[in-house]
């Protein structure tokens, strides 16, 4: 009986490895997890969308659970999750914005089309602050706590279902 | 002959170009030199299976242009290293390093082969032996065996 069992070993195996590399093919490869998680937010300080606008820094994300959104004016996937922020920032959310890539004025027209659900946005214009977050494309959204530190990151749109599987249990469970 | 030969080599011949633009390269050709062999180490996220010195996407030029702003600051091969799996994770690099996450990844199917050897050699241990001795006959056989063997004689 014994050396029934020991023949049975590799079989079982194979079928542990079988099942673990098929849920991976389940999952998108090219979504990649965040090396910052749990990690504080980068220091970084980032001007504004016109002269006198306050631009953004890493303080602004001390103090309270906020979204941190990674857009573009010529993402066009960031239109499409456009709504979803408008409708978070109404629930009084504090959504601040980092323009990746883009130009100041174009960011501007963006915004202005669209609407500003944004309490500040910063003008990343050269891309090197994203590349201190770990930002690989737009749109991305991180959810920071309060301690300035990043939770969670959201690649791609944020489309309704993730916002309600997602964002907002994890904004309850941190407090915000 | 030769001449089509080496028109065919000629054609045949592909160089590695890469996807570096003049403006990026750097002034100093050992410090370039580096920089290419360091970025052809790094991922580019984007098309995730090219090096950013193969690929022609924004954010590899971006990664390119900072790979050779931190050997100019000094950073070494590793440190540069360091820096960009310190934002992206251990995936930006193509090739994983040794350490206590990733040597499952370099072991494994080394590991497996071996518990496949090592399962094979106690299969063929534990097989019954062949019996040492030969099989003894007794006085009816042994009459039988003389008959047959007599009967084969001319």
């Amino acid at each position: 009986m014994r050396r029934r069992l020991f023949f049975l070993l590799p079989l079982a195996l194979f079928a542990a490895i079988a099942l673990y590399l098929g849920f991976g093919l389940t999952r998108d490869a090219s979504v990649l997890p965040s090396a910052l998680i749990d990690k504080p937010v980068p220091a970084f300080s980032l001007p504004g969308l016109a002269p006198d606008a306050p631009g953004l820094d890493d303080a602004a994300l001390h103090g309270g659970v906020t979204l941190v959104n990674i857009f573009a004016s010529w993402c066009v996937p960031c239109r499409v999750e456009h709504p979803q922020l408008m409708a978070l920032a109404r629930e009084g959310v504090p959504v601040y914005g980092i323009a990746w890539k883009d130009k100041a004025e174009d960011t501007r027209a963006f915004l202005a089309e669209l609407g500003n659900p944004f309490r500040a946005v910063g003008s990343d214009g050269s891309g090197r602050v994203g590349i201190d977050w770990g930002v690989y494309g737009v749109p991305e959204t991180y959810v920071i706590d309060r301690e300035g530190r990043i939770r969670y990151r959201h690649v791609g749109p944020l489309l309704p279902q993730h916002v309600e599987e997602r964002i907002r249990p994890l904004l309850k469970e941190l407090g915000g | 002959m030769t001449r089509i030969l080496s028109v065919l080599a000629l054609l045949l011949w592909v160089s590695a170009a890469g996807a570096v633009q003049p403006d990026e390269m750097l002034a100093d050709p050992a410090a370039e030199a580096r920089a290419r062999a360091v970025s052809r180490d790094i991922r580019c996220l984007v098309c995730q299976n090219q090096s950013i010195d193969d690929s022609d996407a924004e954010l590899a030029r971006d990664l390119r242009l900072l790979v050779r702003e931190r050997i100019r600051a000094g950073d070494s091969d590793t440190a540069i290293r360091d820096f960009l799996v310190a934002r992206y994770g251990e995936f930006v690099l193509l090739k994983p390093r040794m350490s206590s996450r990733t040597w499952l990844l370099w072991f494994g199917p080394l590991l497996l082969l071996a518990a496949g050897a090592a399962g094979l050699a106690v299969y063929f241990r534990r097989r019954p032996a062949a019996p040492a001795t030969e099989p003894t006959l007794d006085a009816g056989e042994r009459d039988r065996l003389a008959r047959l063997a007599g009967e084969d004689r001319p």
